[in-house]
Parts: C-alpha cells; structure tokens; sequence
C-alpha cells in the first residue's frame, strides 16, 4: 500500500533498460552480469567442494563442466568476467569524476556531457571485448 | 487497468479558421487516479485537435477546458522555467510545457504522473521529499562575510570561477531526473540526483565556506554513493543541467581526484 502510494518504479523500473539510451543499458548489463558472476562464484564454491565428498562426486561434477550445457555456461561467464570488468573500469573511472565533462554554459539542444561519446565508445568497446573473449573462449572449449 | 473514454462530437474538432481533419487529432490517454482515497489507475482515452507547434501540456489543458474539467494537473509558466509539469509522456518523464506533439510521432499519447513521487491525483505528484532533500543540502551561500554591511566588498568571482557552478544553478527542481533515476526506484531514503547536483553547486561556488557541512550532509549509505552513474538524469533534464557530471564531479572531489 505504502509502495502504491509513494509510486515508486521498484525493482522493475531499475532493472528496465530501454528509454534512457545506452548508458542505461550498460547500468543494467553491469548489474546483470555482477550477479551472473556471484551466481557463477557461488556455483564454483559448491563444484570445489564436492571433492570432500571423495573422488566419484568430484568426476562426477567435473564430468558436468564438460557438457554442451557446461561450456556454454562458462562461455557466458568469460562474457560477463569481460564486460564488467572493462564497464567497471569506465564507471570507477566515471566516479571519481574522469571522463565526464567539464561544466560549461548548457546549449539548447542541451547534450549532457557527462554522455559524451568517449563514455559512449568505452561501453561499445566493453561490449566488443565481452563477444570477443566469449567467441574465444567458445572455440577453445567446443575445440573449433 | 480500466480505460474511460471520452470524446466530444466531430463538430468539436473544428480549430480556428479551418477544420481539423483525423491526422490532425491525437489519442490522448491520461493516466487518473486519487491513491488517498483508494482509487486505482485508470486512464480515459480523449481526442484533441493538434497544430505541429502544440505542446502536450496545451493538449491536456485543451481536455481540461472542453472534455473532463477534474483532470488534475500542476502546471504554471508554461516555458520551462517554472518546473512544475514534469510528468511521464509516452513512458519517459519530461516537462508537458516543453514537449511538442509533433516531436512523440505518434498518434497516441499516454501522460503518466511522474515515478518515485507520491500521486496526489491524476497528474499531480508530491513534490515533498524532493523539497526536503533540497533543503537538507543547505542550498545557499554559507559565509560569515556574506551579511551586507556599509564596510563589506564585493565577492570576487573570475568567468572560470562561475563556470565551476553556473551550469548546475539552472536547475529548476521539476523533478524529472528523479524520476528517472534507478536508486530512486528503490530507495526511499536516497538524496536523488537533483539533491546531489545541487551541492555540488554550493561545493564548487568559490563563495561558499560550507563544503565540510555539506559533504557530510552527502557523505552517508543513503547520499552520494548509491549513484551508479547510469546517466538517466541527464539524459531527462530539460535545462541541460547534468546531473549525473555534478555527483560524478562532486564524489571526484571526496575522493581526492579533482580540485
């Protein structure tokens, strides 16, 4: 009732990418594959620790790594590992006030500088390098 | 959602000095709702001639003056200096009063009351929290010389010193970039991109003696921090202040990477 009436967006909104462009996008996408990534390391803790339980379970699980699902997944992951660190890299970067702008008298049509085209291409680029290290990292382990 | 729809005789179509044809009227869906009194969303569909020069506001005040007199809509100098008719257009917040039909290319225009403000009624939001955020940042000059006395002098302020600020003082507290912002979709208790803005603006004013009040003021779980610079207050703000530079600007400056 309280959420009704203070009308807020909620997770929904925050987690919306579309109609704020590309810096938007790349909010989400860095939040996207920072849990991807929590996901991914808590999973790696339960595979590790299944060697406690003797050497079957441990082939057992290493066997499952090896699976079409398997590697895809991991593909993902070297996706997700790229582009958040590279984008995090332009957003820490961002924070301490780096690559934003300069203040300056605002012109119509009022472009913010803060969304300039060198924040612009680092997203691109973050992206890039993410499909990049993803078809890499595919091809070694599909061994194409 | 219920839908209500509301439109006058064809006759009623007719603009002055020529009749306006099909194309030259929009749908227009306004989102009505009274939350204090348990009323939910619905939105009553209206059709409104249209010139290329028409603003959604005009649009709206078109339907308040012919179609449905109880529309409730906050709106005042209708040139973007006032601040008070930011509300969401087609699903992205901006000023009604600055928004031409002609810019949507679309038939259809739905008016929202704008996100993460509480709805008073129909388009009309709440506007308290972002006042008190304001105020909460000490938006003035603070310095002991400031009182006007025969034996004061003039501040001495360079061009370069006013650029430091100037662009973050035309701020006119519509609201749109909080609206916008993805930490106030969840937090209720963050300062939000105008409040931030705002003391960057008093930070960077070589006048001002206040900045270790001021930062500590920002310098909290709730303050500059959970900023995560996705840009939408800039992309949003209709006077080009930029807010998503000033906090960008403003944490470079506690942590020591700008002057």
């Amino acid at each position: 009732m309280t959420e009704r009436l203070s009308n807020r967006e909620g997770i929904k909104g925050m987690a919306n990418p579309t109609r704020y462009g590309i810096e938007r996008v790349a909010y989400w996408l860095q939040r996207l594959t920072g849990l991807g990534l929590l996901a991914y390391l808590i999973g790696h803790i339960i595979e590790t620790s299944t060697i406690v339980h003797g050497k079957i379970a441990w082939d057992k699980m290493l066997e499952f790594t090896q699976t079409i699902q398997g590697h895809l997944f991991l593909t993902l992951v070297i996706g997700m590992c790229v582009f958040h660190t590279a984008n995090g890299i332009r957003v820490m970067l961002g924070h301490g006030g780096i690559g934003v702008g300069k203040p300056g008298q605002p012109e119509y049509p009022y472009k913010a500088s803060s969304l300039n085209y060198k924040q612009r291409l680092c997203i691109w680029v973050s992206i890039g390098l993410a499909a990049l290290a993803m078809m890499y990292g595919a091809s070694v382990l599909f061994g194409v | 959602m219920a839908v209500v729809t509301a439109q006058k005789p064809s006759e009623e179509l007719i603009t002055i000095g020529k009749t306006s044809t099909q194309s030259d009227a929009i749908t227009l869906r306004i989102a009505r709702s009274n939350p204090a009194e348990g009323q939910e969303t619905t939105y009553a569909e209206f059709k409104v001639p249209v010139k290329k020069w028409t603003t959604v506001l005009e649009a709206i005040l078109y339907v308040k003056q012919n179609l449905d007199h109880a529309v409730a809509v906050r709106y005042s100098c209708r040139q973007a200096s006032c601040g008070s008719c930011g509300m969401k257009i087609n699903g992205k917040p901006a000023l009604a009063c600055y928004t031409k039909v002609s810019e949507i290319k679309s038939n259809v225009i739905t008016v929202e009351p704008m996100n993460n403000f509480p709805i008073i009624r129909d388009l009309a939001v709440d506007f308290k929290q972002l006042t008190s955020n304001h105020k909460k940042i000490k938006p003035f000059i603070i310095n002991e010389e400031s009182e006007v006395t025969p034996e004061s002098k003039e501040f001495i302020q360079t061009p370069k010193d006013l650029e430091k600020f100037l662009q973050f003082s035309y701020c006119i507290k519509c609201g749109l970039c909080n609206s916008a912002c993805p930490t106030m979709a969840t937090d209720t208790s963050f300062i939000g991109p105008q409040g931030l803005a705002q003391a960057y603006r008093y930070v960077a004013d070589n006048r001002d003696k206040g900045k270790e009040e001021r930062l500590k003021i920002v310098d909290n779980s709730h303050g500059i921090w959970r900023c995560h610079f996705a840009g939408s207050c800039s992309h949003v703000c209709p006077k080009g202040v930029d807010p998503a530079m000033a906090i960008q600007l403003l944490r470079g400056y506690m942590l020591g990477f700008q002057k």
